[in-house]
């Protein structure tokens, strides 16, 4: 794989989650207390860190063609979800993601909640909502950046696109200070998607013994047959969606 | 006790396996197929592609449906 292939794979991913820990962070510091918000993602990031000083060393200990089998099987149930959860909104049977309703959404749950003292935290319920959020989003960062890097044979740089990644959208956020609605997010969901699927295709093959014809130089084409599996499906998908009467496309968008 | 363990292995389950739980099935089997196949003679790089077909396919399918049934 190509050192931009992999830095652009791992970059779209970890923005996508980075933008979501975002939304969850703004929206427990706006209910709540920022403190105690920022003190609950501060929380999160130090166990994100333990997680990668565990892990990391562990990942790189597995031989190559068992981690490339089980990293092959994660990346492709993760991806064919992402892919098709991505299809689903692109041709309308499922409402488009949107920052700013998960963000409203968010900050009308959390001031119908009491916000109590507990410990050093002045309000637990952001500290917690934070810590959560940044926790969960977090862990598939990390997840990503070591099996995309650990495959590729290169961690160092997998771990620099997720921290840039990490940096562009907190920068962002914090001078916006807004949930980042206007990140096409939707997109990257799709691409990444494809990636995620494309790249556990090729992997999970290999670990389990295949041998693709071309060998490394088989994984762009693999990707871009995935793309196009994809984007006729969502063609397809388009086609029956527009044959719906109207109030039946607006339910079944609306329907999680 | 008993809840705390049961919500840690329901977070993993999610994490992991998602809201499909067919798709996780669906790619071990291909995985293993292709296993098996490669240690024969016969080449075993196409079954994976197309179980991806097959799986994206069913997988959309089963979600149009039930979004489409009241």
């Amino acid at each position: 794989m190509t050192h931009s292939a992999l830095f652009l794979a791992v970059f779209l991913a970890c923005a996508v989650e980075a933008v979501e820990a975002l939304t969850i962070f703004l929206a427990a510091g706006t209910a709540g207390n920022w403190r105690s918000a920022t003190v609950g993602m501060g929380g999160a990031v130090a166990v994100l860190g333990a997680v990668v000083a565990v892990l990391g060393p562990a990942v790189s200990a597995i031989p190559l063609r068992g981690l490339r089998l089980v990293v092959g099987a994660l990346l492709l149930i993760f991806g064919l979800q992402w892919l098709r959860k991505a299809m689903l909104r692109a041709s309308g049977y499922q409402a488009l993601h949107d920052e700013a309703q998960i963000f409203e959404r968010a900050v009308v749950a959390a001031r119908g909640v009491s916000h109590e003292r507990r410990a050093f935290v002045t309000d637990w319920y952001a500290f917690t909502l934070s810590f959560k959020g940044v926790l969960l989003e977090g862990l598939e960062v990390v997840f990503i950046a070591l099996t995309f890097g650990s495959n590729a044979g290169n961690i160092g740089l997998a771990s620099i696109a997720a921290v840039a990644a990490v940096l562009v959208v907190a920068a962002t956020g914090f001078a916006v200070r807004a949930p980042l609605a206007r990140v096409p997010e939707n997109s990257m969901k799709f691409v990444v998607g494809i990636m995620l699927t494309g790249f556990g295709l090729f992997w999970g093959a290999e670990g389990a013994g295949a041998q693709w014809p071309g060998g490394d130089a088989a994984l762009p084409v693999v990707v871009v047959a995935v793309a196009a599996v994809a984007f006729t499906g969502v063609a397809a998908l388009k086609r029956s969606h527009a044959a719906m009467p109207e109030p039946a496309r607006a339910f079944v968008a609306g329907r999680r | 006790m008993s809840a705390r363990l049961r919500a840690f292995a329901r977070f993993w389950y999610d994490f992991v396996v998602g809201d499909d739980w067919r798709v996780a099935v669906g790619v071990a089997i291909a995985l293993l197929v292709t296993y098996g196949v490669s240690r024969t003679s016969i080449a075993a790089w196409w079954i994976l592609p197309v179980a991806v077909i097959v799986l994206l396919t069913l997988s959309v399918r089963r979600a149009v449906r039930s979004k489409s049934c009241p």
